[in-house]
């Protein structure tokens, strides 16, 4: 069953167009990677498809409803873990989770409880209690992904989950990523080739607002006649400059 | 359930845990009045009229709500800053809830400030008196205003901005109210533009308030609801071309 709808979905901001007619169709469950370089326009199509920017035209129909007739609908939906953490400073990391929980609907006991789960499932629960802000950057990123969870979303974005993380801490949440696979329908925008490899079932390489690719990492090495996804992506890249 | 009350818990519980943000609210009216009264007892030439304590705590209780524009502001800023804002913009929550939940703290702590501001007065003479829980009421509606300015800037401006702009506004708010001076004593145009703009009248419907007059109230707060609307409205359409990216 089709999760994400993507019609002709557009956006210009004055004269310069950042997503270009996108079209697209993501499955329920699948991991789904967009990659591209800085203005490619992977955070415009996330912002659109979270609800935070209006398409200039075209259209996106998350699990029935559309971003543009039923943005509430959708936003009840759905979660995201913007690029940078997203978190509240000055409140503890359960503080953080039962917030959201909160805002989502939960009434206090629910969300306690749901702090809970995702304190253990993250390994975040011997630091329930210290503020977001004393946390490691890679404890900041699993905090904002089980924030994003938290609510039980069946479509999550992850804007750039491992920007800036040492290897081992991008590896840790790798693992912790690969574990939500096949449960929820997962878009993740990333810098890192190896990361989109590693993770997704099919990625789609944007530039200038287009889609200039679109398969498995496999699909998109055989159809370039590349032998990595890196030297896949310099090749697409490049030509369309 | 009333989402925007989970919204308000949290901004409130990340005002009052920094300590800067309120030795500045709290703090400073309170040190003023402390030093205002301190000096008043040993320089005789200190005009006693504009500095008497019924007359200085008022000034003093508007001059501590100031601050809530660069809380409020400084807050919104930072939530722009590392996303946090993204992320909540992207949950259902309403535009209304964020207005009421980056209210409702204010208020509380606004409260707080005036009663704490009156308490010190209290030390120094200021008679307690039903008309002083008046006077907290009375300072809502001044509370509510600067809680608008700081929506508005917190909105407008970036991080770095958003602290010079809300000082630049707590320095208008200090000199043009009669705080420091009597407007009577300036007079003219000086004293026209003070009473154009809503600080002044914030400051007499207090004054008014503690000395019981209450007919002379209304007046001047209609001039900071006035205020409060518009700015407010504007906020409040900034906020909104905020969340619409």
């Amino acid at each position: 069953m089709t999760a994400i709808e993507i019609k002709n979905l557009t956006k210009r901001f004055d004269q310069r167009i950042a997503v270009d007619s996108l079209n697209l169709s993501i499955e329920q469950g699948e991991m789904f990677a967009l990659l591209g370089q800085n203005g490619a326009g992977k955070t415009t199509t996330i912002k659109m498809l979270c609800c935070l920017l209006s398409p200039t035209s075209g259209d996106a129909v998350l699990l029935g409803d559309s971003i543009v007739k039923n943005p509430t609908e959708v936003k009840q939906k759905i979660n995201v873990s913007p690029q940078e953490t997203a978190v509240a400073p000055k409140l503890s990391v359960r503080e953080n989770l039962e917030l959201i929980a909160r805002i989502y609907g939960c009434n206090k006991g629910e969300a306690k409880q749901k702090a809970n789960e995702m304190l253990e499932s993250f390994g975040l629960t011997e630091r329930a209690r210290d503020k977001a802000k004393s946390l490691s950057g890679g404890m900041q990123r699993r905090l904002s992904i089980a924030m994003a969870l938290i609510s039980n979303p069946e479509i999550i974005f992850l804007d750039e989950p491992t920007l800036g993380l040492d290897v081992r801490a991008r590896r840790d949440l790798w693992s912790l990523i690969r574990e939500m696979k096949g449960k929820i329908t997962i878009v993740l925008t990333t810098h890192y080739l190896e990361e989109a490899e590693a993770l997704c079932d099919r990625i789609a390489i944007m530039h200038g607002g287009k889609i200039m690719v679109l398969g498995t990492a496999s699909q998109i090495k055989e159809e370039t006649g590349k032998e990595t996804l890196e030297d896949a992506f310099l090749l697409l890249t490049e030509e369309a400059v | 359930m009333m989402r925007f009350l989970a919204f308000a818990e949290r901004n409130r519980k990340e005002i009052m845990r920094d300590p800067l943000s309120l030795a500045f609210g709290i703090g400073f009216p309170v040190i003023l009045i402390l030093l205002i009264s301190f000096m008043k007892q040993s320089i005789k030439g200190m005009p006693a009229e504009l500095f008497a304590i019924d007359s200085f705590a008022p000034g003093m209780a508007v001059f501590g709500l100031s601050f809530i524009t660069l809380f409020v502001g400084m807050l919104i800023t930072n939530d722009r800053s590392n996303s946090f804002l993204m992320r909540v913009f992207a949950s259902p929550l309403t535009g209304l809830d964020y207005v009421i939940g980056y209210t409702l703290p204010l208020l509380l702590v606004s409260v707080v400030q005036s009663a704490v501001c009156f308490a010190t007065a209290y030390l120094f003479g200021l008679p307690f008196h039903i008309n002083v829980l008046f006077a907290i009421i009375v300072l809502i509606p001044t509370a509510l205003l600067f809680n608008g300015f700081g929506l508005l800037f917190g909105s407008l401006f970036t991080e770095k901005q958003v602290g010079g702009i809300s000082s630049i506004l707590i320095n208008v708010a200090a000199w043009l109210s009669g705080i420091w001076f009597d407007l009577n004593m300036v007079g003219g145009a000086f004293k026209t533009v003070c009473y154009a703009l809503p600080f002044a009248h914030a400051v007499d419907a207090v004054k008014a308030t503690l000395s019981g007059d209450y007919n002379a109230i209304l007046p001047h707060l209609l001039w900071v609801f006035g205020y409060t609307i518009v700015v407010y409205l504007i906020a409040v359409f900034c906020f909104r071309k905020q969340m619409r990216g």
